[in-house]
């Protein structure tokens, strides 16, 4: 029988692992801006997810007040820095 | 698929008016002015506070102005952010003064002998974390319009 702990520690914790490295790569190589604000927002969210994992494993409920702030807050950066994208392309 | 994309910028650059951002705040508003009202009042027993509660008021309200404008945004405020900063230093340094009214130092904590129902413990503290919410949420918003509309 496998317990949550267990799913969290050889399953979730992993997937998050490989998949911050691929966003990683695509942030590095991005060919444009907009890419790289795709990685960062995805970024954001894998955090948020590694913070929900972290505190179920440790049983820790008080961070997941930390995760609502950070969902919150991750959405105004790349809505911002769509606004910027946009308004620096109407300048050109 | 990618016309698709460039039908959307060109639209949106038209009006300058994301209809998916704009109806997005016009619920995610409330839910962030709750979520900081519960961040200040549950500040002096667990993680929180005034200053996490003004920041996420804040965001909420730049949120707003980068999908609505700012015009609408200052409406919606009614209170101007000068305003806002100015009473919470007032608050602020009151808080401090209350103890000193009752014979004892600057910012002693004076808590109230009855917990009311609802909220925990009732003190000058609480007061404090209020005024620096109001500092906060007057700063950060003013630094937010002032750079909007430079330009």
């Amino acid at each position: 029988m496998i317990s949550i702990n267990d799913t969290i520690f050889f399953i979730a914790f992993p997937s998050l692992v490989i998949s911050f490295l691929l966003i990683l790569i695509r942030i590095i190589k991005g060919p444009t801006l907009a890419d790289r604000v795709i990685g960062l927002d995805s970024m954001g969210y894998i955090a948020i997810g590694f913070i929900i994992c972290y505190s179920i494993y440790f049983n820790s409920p008080v961070l997941l007040d930390i995760v609502t702030v950070l969902a919150l807050i991750s959405f105004l950066g790349t809505a911002a820095f769509a606004y910027y994208i946009d308004k620096g392309k109407k300048d050109d | 698929m990618n016309i698709f994309f460039e039908a959307l910028l060109l639209l949106w650059r038209d009006n300058m008016k994301s209809l998916i951002l704009s109806t997005t705040i016009k619920i995610l508003l409330p839910m962030m002015l709750l979520f900081s009202f519960f961040l200040l009042m549950r500040g002096h027993n667990l993680p929180g506070g005034g200053f996490t509660g003004g920041l996420v008021a804040s965001a909420g309200f730049a949120l707003y102005a980068i999908a609505l404008g700012i015009k609408s945004t200052r409406q919606i405020m009614r209170i101007k952010p000068d305003t806002l900063l100015y009473s919470g230093l007032l608050i602020t340094g009151f808080s401090g003064l209350m103890a000193v009214f009752s014979g004892k130092p600057f910012m002693t904590g004076l808590w109230l002998a009855n917990e009311i129902p609802g909220f925990q413990k009732i003190g000058t503290p609480v007061l404090f974390d209020v005024g620096v919410y109001l500092v906060v949420l007057g700063m950060v918003t003013k630094i937010i319009f002032s750079l909007m509309e430079e330009d």
